[in-house]
């Protein structure tokens, strides 16, 4: 996948689904998800963990009621999460007796398993579920401070969403009406530009986005050809390098371009640079973009889910923290 | 590290948004200084019970950790920290809080591997190098002392 692979089939995303948390639903996309838990965060579990899995379940629940398919008729399911070992996948979806990959991209998870997703399709298989998530409550845990430690974060850091997204994809048109198509995917390079602080991930991300927009572009697409360019969470300092380094190279996507960490939150909230995590682009993908392609309010849209692969302790080790960025071309198709 | 990630490094570093230094300074000397003067009236306080100054001086160290750690528990120390800084941090506040809030977090994790075996990821490189420095202070005291 050096270009830009062009899918030979017809690839739909049948239906789509989201949860979110507390802040998520106080925040300008709000209203739009299908689940969300305005009490605590906990989505009825006692643990953070816990909690987690349930969002991804509830999500998946909600695809496939959507798009009509029951658990049984899922030919694999591509999932993941920010925990180690994955673990809030691999609970999730414990019980559903659906063929299992898990997966860890970072925050470009949800970007990652639609490609793979799609991919599986393209090869055969007839559906397939994308589905991604992230908790801030066991985000913290895992890269940071206990949740009630007293610190002040940086202006360029940015806050975990606890959000989830659920993707239903399949070779089958089912139902009249416009529906998103994935007609191209391209995976990222790993770029590390030397970024060494834990609170500025924008800016190790931003270089990858760039890169895999160059690629993409490069092989002969215009943004122009687009309505939305929409990075993952690349947050208020990630999305002014991404425009800058792709202005340096001659490639305007300003005007089209939109970031879901800065969509998710309202300005003048106490997330600093805006929203990460996997499973922000996941569930503003679900809750706002493909919803606006399925209403044809969009016709054309270049995805890009941004990660950054680091660990703590590889960052304490003195390592860069590296980025990557995932390219899915969704389209509306009239039925 | 090549000469062109060094660039972007510093480019990155330079457009970053900076931390309000001053605002943060002058919040951090009025909350601290403020847990500071409530230090010494505490110790007033304990002194007027019956105390010994040492005693009292000790007893005023445990209270305020008493009341950070409870503020802790009922999840309001983080908000008063993120408003105070340093202001909170540096006093035996930051301190109390750092074990509280692991003690919190680990609590699903059972009370051996969780919080018996977290409590201090926080707080213990205070520990260890707070009591390093004691031993080496201490060896030095002892070394002068002795010679003159």
């Amino acid at each position: 996948m050096r270009k830009p692979l062009k899918l030979k089939n017809r690839i739909y995303i049948a239906a789509s689904a989201s949860v979110a948390g507390r802040d998520e639903a106080a925040g300008p996309l709000g209203g739009l998800f299908d689940v969300t838990d305005t009490e605590g965060n906990r989505f009825g579990e006692d643990t953070w963990e816990k909690a987690e899995s349930a969002m991804q379940r509830m999500a998946t629940d909600e695809a496939l009621r959507r798009a009509g398919y029951r658990a049984d008729e899922i030919d694999a399911l591509f999932a993941g999460d920010l925990l180690d070992q994955c673990v809030g996948s691999n609970y999730a979806h414990s019980g559903s007796g659906i063929p299992y990959l898990g997966l860890y991209g970072a925050c470009s998870t949800a970007a990652e398993g639609m490609i793979l997703a799609a991919l599986a399709c393209e090869a055969g298989l007839g559906v397939c579920a994308a589905v991604t998530s992230s908790h801030f409550c066991t985000a913290e845990r895992q890269f940071r401070f206990p949740l009630e430690y007293g610190g002040q974060r940086t202006p360029t850091s940015q806050w975990t969403v606890t959000g989830a997204g659920a993707f239903i994809l399949s070779r089958e048109r089912r139902g009249g009406g416009v529906l998103p198509r994935i007609t191209e995917v391209m995976a990222g390079r790993i770029v590390d530009r030397g970024i060494s602080d834990l609170s500025n991930m924008g800016a190790a991300m931003a270089p990858a986005a760039a890169d895999t927009l160059l690629r993409y572009f490069g092989a002969g697409a215009d943004p122009s050809d687009f309505d939305l360019i929409i990075t993952g969470d690349l947050g208020r300092e990630g999305t002014d390098i991404l425009l800058d380094l792709c202005a340096a190279s001659d490639l305007d996507i300003a005007p089209r371009h939109a970031d879901c960490g800065l969509m998710i939150y309202d300005g003048c909230s106490d997330k600093h640079a805006g929203g990460s995590g996997c499973g922000c682009s996941a569930a503003v993908m679900a809750a706002d973009v493909l919803v606006k392609v399925r209403e044809g309010a969009l016709k054309n849209v270049l995805f890009l889910g941004t990660g950054a692969l680091m660990s703590p302790v590889t960052v304490n080790q003195g390592s860069t923290i590296p980025g990557i960025a995932h390219l899915v071309r969704i389209a509306g198709e009239e039925g | 590290m090549n000469a062109d990630n060094k660039t972007y490094a510093r480019y990155a570093e330079k457009r970053a948004k900076k931390s309000p230094v001053l605002q943060n300074c002058a919040r951090a000397f009025t909350v601290g200084g403020i847990i500071c003067c409530a230090g010494h009236a505490l110790r007033v306080l304990w002194s007027a019970a019956g105390l010994s100054e040492d005693d009292s001086g000790m007893m005023a160290s445990v209270t305020l950790i008493l009341v950070a750690v409870l503020l802790t528990g009922f999840g309001k120390f983080d908000e008063i920290a993120k408003f105070a800084g340093a202001g909170t941090l540096v006093p035996i506040t930051g301190f109390a809080n750092a074990v509280a809030s692991t003690a919190i977090e680990a609590r699903s994790e059972g009370l051996v591997t969780g919080v018996g075996a977290k409590l201090f990821t926080v707080a213990g490189p205070v520990i260890v190098y707070g009591v390093s420095a004691g031993a080496i202070y201490g060896a030095v005291y002892f070394v002068l002392t002795k010679l003159f």
